[in-house]
């Protein structure tokens, strides 16, 4: 069970605090899912590295019952001038597993070649998100933490991630988060739609897309009503 | 022992154990790469530092004035020491931007990434400090350490010393930019008032009394009555500076935790 409870998240600005959103409230049970949609720059990102706890809420509280990832192809912790290897070994240093059996898979995802074992810096964006999806594979976790935009690569990458995640680990519990309704209609079970700070509950996903579009062209009186 | 995470103390000692391990061994690679002589250079690069102001202060002739100690020992205990004290520091500095993407890792804390920059440096001062030493002790440069102990003793405080401080100036940068401005001018100008150049006894009584606040002078003082014993006259508090490294380790650890709150993307 993951549950967040309350939660804001205010950043200091030149122009003062800005409260990014206001006592969110949201729980998801092991092996079910959930998708955050929500404009650009309506808080989907802060939301992900607040459940990963790389932050930590201003007020509220968040509570991990179940193993959670890192934001799922995130590439962004990897020492540059560290290879693919090396980078495999410190993730499997901090979580306490035998990195050797995991290698064959690595290498086999990431179809780096002998460029597994040279600095990333060498790398280019999709090899460096081919690694970094493959990290994430390689650990096991009770619930995924996916930003959509974060995996991007071609055709043939999507569909193996969809077959490592959504086949492989559909017993699984995970977070989309998505600016893209069509994502989220695909692989979520039920969704809901940061906005202005406040995050709006639906009894299924296709109220939540509705609701999504009106905020879209911004119609006042639609979001009153789904008000909590 | 039940804690906040629902963890016992050992199963958390235990995981705090491999992300340190994880991370010493990245910032090995990351900081020396594998080119050349790679890790060795943790031990080089103070070593090379160290013979540079041996050799800058015997040819100055920095100890002279009939005072009974050999010169390379006087450099090489003084140069040392300001090594223990300040390099933690300013490798911590640094630390939580460079290390901010590790966070996702829920297991990875600030204070893993200190603790990891802290044990590296004092590892690479106490392993260029004997190397040196033993070196200049075989070819006849310097004597024989008078009293290992009292040695030991000094060092462990200044790596004490050494460790709070990086503490509480590394977290210091979540909070204002102007902890990391401002390090690099005090530390330059303790260095020479750091007792690293001098023996206290050296100095008129007025100027001892000064000294004496510094908490790092009472390290070398006590390394250095260790190595030569009474052939100089030192003067230090180890209660005194006990409790200075006891109040920096303090708020450092607050330091720390408030920072961890602050880390923002």
């Amino acid at each position: 069970m993951l549950s967040v409870e309350h939660v804001s998240k205010t950043y200091e600005t030149r122009h003062g605090p800005y409260k990014v959103f206001d006592n969110v409230s949201f729980a998801l049970r092991r092996g079910r899912n959930l998708g955050i949609l929500g404009r650009n720059g309506a808080g989907k990102s802060t939301m992900i590295r607040l459940i990963s706890g790389a932050e930590r809420p201003t007020t509220g509280r968040i509570r991990r019952g179940m193993r959670i990832s890192w934001p799922l192809a995130f590439a962004g912790a990897f020492a540059h001038n560290l290879t693919g290897l090396d980078n495999l070994k410190f993730v499997c240093r901090v979580y306490g597993i035998d990195y050797k059996p995991l290698v064959p898979f690595v290498e086999d995802f990431t179809e780096l070649g002998t460029f597994f074992r040279e600095p990333v810096m060498h790398y280019s964006h999709g090899m460096m998100t081919r690694l970094a999806f493959a990290l994430s594979m390689a650990i096991e976790f009770d619930c995924f933490l996916i930003d959509e935009a974060m995996i991007v690569g071609d055709v043939r990458f999507h569909e193996r991630c969809h077959y490592e995640l959504f086949q492989k680990r559909k017993d699984r519990a995970f977070i989309l988060v998505s600016h893209d309704v069509n994502a989220i209609k695909t692989y979520c079970e039920n969704a809901v739609v940061l906005h202005e700070g406040r995050l709006f509950a639906f009894p299924n996903v296709d109220a939540a897309y509705t609701f999504y579009l009106q905020t879209l062209v911004e119609k006042p009186e639609v979001i009153e009503q789904w008000r909590m | 022992m039940a804690t906040i995470s629902g963890l016992s103390f050992f199963q958390s000692l235990e995981i705090q154990g491999r992300v340190l391990h994880a991370l010493m061994m990245r910032e090995l690679i990351t900081r020396f790469g594998r080119d050349n002589l790679g890790v060795l250079w943790l031990v080089g690069e103070p070593m090379i530092f160290t013979l540079g102001v041996t050799t800058l202060w015997s040819a100055a002739g920095l100890a002279h004035g009939g005072t009974g100690i050999p010169i390379v020992a006087f450099a090489v205990t003084g140069y040392s020491s300001v090594l223990m004290w300040r390099n933690a520091t300013s490798h911590c500095i640094g630390g939580i931007e460079q290390n901010k993407p590790l966070l996702f890792h829920r297991s990875v804390l600030i204070i893993d990434v200190f603790l990891t920059r802290i044990a590296l440096e004092i590892i690479g001062a106490t392993s260029s400090f004997i190397v040196l030493s033993l070196f200049f002790i075989f070819i006849g440069w310097m004597p024989v350490p008078n009293n290992l102990l009292i040695v030991l003793a000094g060092w462990i405080m200044l790596a004490w010393l050494g460790a709070s401080l990086a503490l509480l100036v590394g977290a210091g940068t979540a909070f204002s930019h102007l902890v990391h401005r401002l390090w690099h001018p005090v530390s330059y100008l303790l260095f020479p008032m750091s007792g690293a150049a001098f023996m206290v006894e050296w100095l008129p009584k007025r100027l001892q009394d000064v000294v004496l606040y510094l908490p790092m002078v009472h390290g070398v003082e006590l390394l250095r009555h260790g190595y030569f014993g009474n052939v100089v006259r030192t003067h230090y508090d180890i209660g005194y500076m006990a409790k200075c490294c006891l109040v920096l380790t303090l708020c450092g650890l607050y330091a720390v935790r408030e920072a961890s709150r602050r880390v923002e993307f």
